[in-house]
């Protein structure tokens, strides 16, 4: 990543950790800024395009793990606060939702 | 803008069903979305006309990838698409993608506004 101008970290908390429905949530999420973000579980990486729905998918992260955030583009702050945002509401898990 | 479409072939129309479900509840409702599964006489097997309804049903502007599972689903859908307007068929394509997770990934790519390219490249990153 060339110049990164932001950076953030989330505990999960929900039970199922970044299992297949959050991680559609936050790709979707993700796909919605302009600027480049990459996602890792720890600080010293390996990063992946937190756009690549394959990518995180493939990411193993459990409750109580810690997921790091960075951006780089015009609008990596706002970025980066949605994603800790959703990550911090839990992916907004209902009853049911598995 | 509209978002690309998905189609759901399958021998099963449980299958198809079913993962229809898992991308409206895992992905949402911004995508077109149609499945088909079974012969015309109930039984396990694909219908070319059935698979033509559902790529009409799921259209959208930014074309359909569509899913598969095993053989004549994808000569049944090749057939499909053939017999498809001059106008329509370049904007269909059959992803080569585990079905059920083909279509999630499809379908989360879609929502987001991907071209057709995109959507059919992401579904097949998921392909050994």
């Amino acid at each position: 990543m060339d110049e990164i101008v932001a950076t953030a970290s989330s505990v999960l908390t929900n039970e199922i950790g970044l299992h297949a429905r959050p991680s559609v949530k936050l790709t979707k999420l993700a796909k919605t800024f302009a600027s480049r973000i990459e996602v890792a579980a720890s600080p010293q990486g390996p990063w992946v395009d937190a756009k690549s729905i394959v990518k995180v998918m493939a990411f193993k992260a459990a409750k109580g793990d810690t997921l790091h955030f960075r951006a780089s583009g015009a609008d990596a702050e706002q970025a980066l606060a949605a994603l800790r945002a959703l990550v911090d509401e839990a992916f907004h898990e209902g009853a049911g939702h598995g | 803008m509209s978002n690309v479409g998905i189609v759901i072939v399958s021998h099963s129309p449980k299958v198809a069903e079913g993962a229809a479900d898992m991308v409206r509840q895992m992905v949402g409702e911004e995508v077109p979305l149609a499945w088909t599964g079974g012969n015309s006489a109930g039984g396990l097997g694909t219908d070319f006309e059935a698979i033509g309804a559902a790529i009409e049903r799921a259209w959208s502007e930014a074309g359909v990838a569509i899913l598969v599972d095993l053989g004549g689903a994808e000569t049944n859908s090749e057939m499909a698409v053939e017999a498809l307007p001059d106008s329509k068929r370049a904007r269909v394509v059959i992803c080569n993608a585990p079905i059920v997770e083909g279509a999630v990934v499809a379908a989360t790519e879609a929502a987001g506004g991907a071209p057709l390219q995109v959507v059919r490249r992401t579904a097949e990153e998921l392909s050994p």
